[in-house]
């Protein structure tokens, strides 16, 4: 499954908004195509961008002939093949919520900002299945050309090789090569294709449940999954679709204290929203545990309730944990405050090592 | 035992959650008060537990408008509460969030650890499995893993801490017993739990709609069948 060397890189297009400075960033009207292949822009057509890292086609017309040739082909036998698997690599949607009271996790993309947006992107809805890559190494391949988008922890991205310079939205003609490698900053990439990968879902839902194994396996090399019938991509300044990642340096995560802040004593609350925490090498999606001077609290009689996305849970070690997509959906260790959804993304964004303080909200 | 629905029954949970300290109140039953309101369908989550009940809103706005509601709703219930003492009507017979199914569960009383539980509780395994099926068992929530039902109702001669040491893995149907619970284990999880009986009868199964058959609040009838 390779496409024709040369043909391959100079098909491997990266479309990308004008960058004239006085361009309107958005059309008045955002245009959508209805064939579901190129992405409409304020002239009406396909604008590919040209740059020495991703070779355009010379005549502009890349759009249009991969519109031509994705007709023939039958739309519901498109394929993406997984050809490196990295690490950690799943199909997700937006999980399987309201299922805690059995017993069910809500899993789901652990950062959840960047993968709604790489499905608004390629033109799926936000709950489309998508892939979630920890730390790189993915390599897949498609059978039909098709529009794909790379958003949340910024990496390289390559096509056969050549790199790609606005990995937001890449037309991946059939049979290139896509890699995702090693994140700059940040761990988790999405990477979703217009259409959509369609899996059986379990409880009503395609992700991958760490936790408890519900849902589609793992990727593997060599896993082959289906690609739903491409849909219209919107015309979007792709400038503006960024991901919001940890850049390196200290990470500042707000919470709101509770439900069990008074279990604490002041000093313990003082040194949670003072202590320059650290990730320790025990993050999954589960939860990502923290390292630095332990709280005094020790063992509390509490029963066991539920828990919520973003619990900074603190077990009798003292050092907290967070909880995030895949974490159990009740526990017994008390909760001294919750992260604010959008700072649980980010979270969900740091690697082991990483500073991460705590800031009271609300 | 009446109790006063103060500000401190409600500790929120992040952005969109709140803990309800059900104090005294069955979580079962709030949350199945909770679950029959039209405005349930603006939660995302209802998560009862030993003493709680966790109440998760979809969106993020008008966390004081369901805390109102939610303090309106657990007033109800001690009222009723009260009037079932002072009245004919039994306290949680009626009302929101009563009970409104029996599921009946045959069990075969054939379980590994009949014979030491016998033992310690100081009867045969026949009255074991006498005992447990005339215990009036209820689901009082579900946790540790999908379709993990806690059943409250054990007899009290019964009542025995877990096993030292759990299983790796037990299979769905076994039937067990620790404390004043009962689970039915759903498969594919450890268990630390004394194993009584097995049934044939499926009550969790993730390609059924709904996967469960054994809701928050049931009552349950455990039915002795022989070998």
């Amino acid at each position: 499954m390779t496409c024709a060397a040369g043909s391959a890189a100079r098909r491997a297009t990266t479309a990308g908004a004008t960058t004239e400075a006085s361009a309107p960033a958005v059309p008045a009207v955002p245009a959508a195509r209805t064939d579901g292949e190129a992405p409409a822009r304020t002239d009406g057509t396909a604008t590919a961008r040209t740059d020495r890292e991703a070779p355009a086609c010379s005549d502009g017309t890349a759009g249009a002939a991969a519109a031509g040739t994705a007709r023939t082909a039958p739309r519901s036998a498109a394929v993406l093949t997984v050809v490196a698997p990295g690490v950690a690599t799943s199909v997700q949607d937006l999980g399987r919520p309201g299922l805690a009271h059995l017993g069910v996790p809500a899993s789901g993309p652990t950062d959840r900002r960047s993968f709604t947006l790489a499905n608004r992107l390629v033109g799926n809805p936000e709950n489309t299945p998508a892939l979630e890559v920890t730390i790189g190494g993915l390599g897949v391949t498609l059978s039909e050309d098709r529009y794909v988008s790379v958003t949340g922890a910024p990496a390289p991205v390559t096509v056969d090789g050549v790199p790609v310079d606005r990995p937001a939205l890449v037309r991946l003609p059939a049979g290139c090569l896509l890699e995702i490698g090693r994140p700059w900053a940040g761990c988790r990439s999405y990477l979703a294709v217009s259409g959509g990968i369609e899996v059986d879902r379990v409880l009503g839902s395609a992700s991958r449940d760490w936790l408890t194994g519900l849902g589609p396996e793992p990727v593997r090399a060599g896993t082959g999954l289906r690609v739903g019938p491409a849909r219209p991509v919107p015309a979007v300044p792709l400038e503006l679709a960024f991901s919001v990642v940890p850049a390196g340096g200290a990470l500042t995560a707000r919470f709101r204290w509770g439900p069990r802040h008074d279990l604490f004593g002041a000093a313990d609350r003082r040194r949670l929203t003072s202590t320059a925490w650290r990730l320790s090498g025990q993050c999954d999606r589960v939860g990502a545990r923290l390292t630095g001077p332990a709280l005094a609290i020790g063992s509390v009689d509490l029963a066991s309730e539920g828990m919520v996305r973003g619990a900074i849970q603190v077990p009798p070690s003292g050092e907290p944990i967070i909880f995030l997509s895949d974490h159990p959906v009740t526990g017994g260790y008390p909760v001294i405050g919750v992260l604010t959804d959008a700072d649980t993304d980010l979270v969900g964004q740091a690697k082991p090592g990483d500073e991460l303080r705590l800031a009271p909200t609300g | 035992m009446s109790v006063t629905v103060s500000e401190l029954v409600l500790r929120r949970a992040g952005d969109r959650g709140w803990l309800i300290e059900c104090a005294g109140r069955r979580p079962a039953r709030v949350a199945t008060a909770i679950r029959e309101r039209p405005w349930a369908r603006e939660l995302r989550e209802i998560v009862p537990a030993a003493g709680t009940v966790l109440v998760v809103a979809d969106g993020r706005g008008g966390m004081e408008s369901l805390a109102t509601r939610l303090r309106a709703l657990l007033a109800e219930l001690d009222e009723l509460d009260a009037a079932g003492r002072s009245g004919a009507t039994g306290a949680e017979g009626e009302g929101p969030g009563a009970p409104n199914r029996t599921v009946v569960i045959p069990v075969r009383y054939d379980g590994p650890d009949l014979p030491a539980v016998a033992e310690r509780t100081g009867v045969s395994p026949e009255e074991v499995a006498r005992l447990h099926a005339s215990g009036e068992h209820a689901v009082a929530f579900f946790g540790f893993a999908p379709g993990f039902a806690y059943l409250d109702g054990v007899p009290e001669p019964l009542r025995l801490p877990r096993l030292p040491s759990p299983r790796a893995r037990v299979p769905a149907g076994v039937v067990a017993i620790a404390g004043n619970q009962t689970v039915v284990y759903p498969g594919g999880t450890p268990g630390g739990w004394h194993q009584i009986g097995t049934t044939t009868i499926r009550l969790w199964d993730v390609t059924a709609d709904p996967p469960n058959r054994l809701a928050v609040g049931d009552r349950v009838v455990f039915e002795a069948v022989t070998p």
